[in-house]
């Protein structure tokens, strides 16, 4: 279906990336935003979600498609750069929580951005 | 069959600056069934790909090919967006349905509103297992029909072959046509409305 160009690449690179640990607390569909600027001695992962994230909010999915990243892998750069004020997240309030539905007042507004398409 | 990689970033199209919510629908079917078409036919964006990576031993082992004793596998997947107004944001995600992906399911889709699955007839068993696999995830679904070109069985006869609960939405769509997509994401908010309103008892979903 799409390129896996991830597939070639060497997991070990992952771990020095992430320093090996896992992260599934922010979502596919958080939205992240850049709160300072690129700084000497970031990495240059660091340094493009920052560049992504400056003038708009960008979703960890997207930023995971931008960088040719695991989901995963970006998932640990952001709770570091979270972790020290580099960004800020906007999680999602709408999900439903496992099991339940979504509410009526979120069905509502994505029946009309739908029908607004 | 895409493999147009994420250039220039969604640049082109940013979020709204406002945007604070995030909300998920995902289209399950196999390879080649029209999911990435149909989420290219309503998305602002080109869909984009990417990919997550699997670490838990032994899940690599339906995978052609996999070298035994490996432990990392990727599953990749599309998406793409649809501003709904200042604050919210859908996100659709065409995810393949075979067995390696419902591993990932709830890392990566948990907190989806709900799930399309989007039907082959020529290839109709595909469908048995992500339709199993969502009930078992508690995940509401509709089910659409992508009618190619030809002509097809009915969708009765489509109903009976996936043995469908009748209270499941089954519906026909072309998932080249932007309008045609919008109906069945319709019809799976219009089926979550109707969920709700189900008396207390009947909820099998």
């Amino acid at each position: 279906m799409s390129a896996r160009r991830h597939e070639q690449e060497d997991p070990d690179r992952y771990f020095t990336i992430t320093g090996g640990r896992r992260d599934a607390s922010l979502d596919l569909v958080a939205l992240v935003v850049a709160e300072i600027g690129p700084l000497p001695g970031m990495t240059s992962e660091q340094v493009r979600i920052l560049r992504l994230c400056r003038d708009h909010p960008v979703a960890v999915v997207e930023l995971s498609a931008h960088l040719a990243l695991p989901v995963s892998v970006v998932r640990i750069l952001l709770r570091d750069m979270l972790a020290d004020g580099r960004i800020s997240v906007r999680h999602p309030v709408s999900a439903p929580e496992p099991e339940q539905l979504p509410d009526l007042e979120t069905l509502k507004q994505v029946l009309v951005g739908l029908q607004n398409l | 069959m895409d493999s147009r990689i994420s250039d220039p970033p969604a640049a082109a199209t940013p979020l709204r600056g406002t945007a604070a919510d995030g909300l998920k629908i995902v289209i399950v079917g196999g390879f080649g069934v029209g999911k990435t078409t149909m989420v290219g036919s309503v998305s602002e964006i080109r869909p984009l790909s990417t990919e997550e990576v699997m670490t838990r031993a032994g899940v690599g082992i339906d995978e052609p090919g996999a070298v035994p004793g490996k432990t990392t596998t990727t599953v990749a997947f599309d998406f793409g967006r649809i501003t709904l107004n200042d604050r919210q944001v859908l996100y659709l995600f065409g995810a393949p349905g075979q067995q390696r992906f419902w591993f990932l399911w709830d890392q990566l889709f948990g907190g989806s509103l709900g799930a399309v699955v989007l039907v082959d007839t020529r290839r109709i068993e595909e469908s048995w297992y992500a339709i199993d696999r969502l009930e078992h995830h508690g995940m509401p679904f509709v089910v659409a029909v992508n009618r190619f070109a030809e002509r097809g069985p009915s969708l009765p006869k489509v109903r009976a072959a996936l043995d469908l609960d009748e209270r499941v939405p089954l519906v026909e769509c072309d998932a080249r046509l932007r309008e045609s997509s919008k109906t069945v994401l319709i019809e799976l908010v219009r089926y979550l409305t109707a969920l709700h309103h189900r008396p207390a008892g009947e909820d099998e979903r």
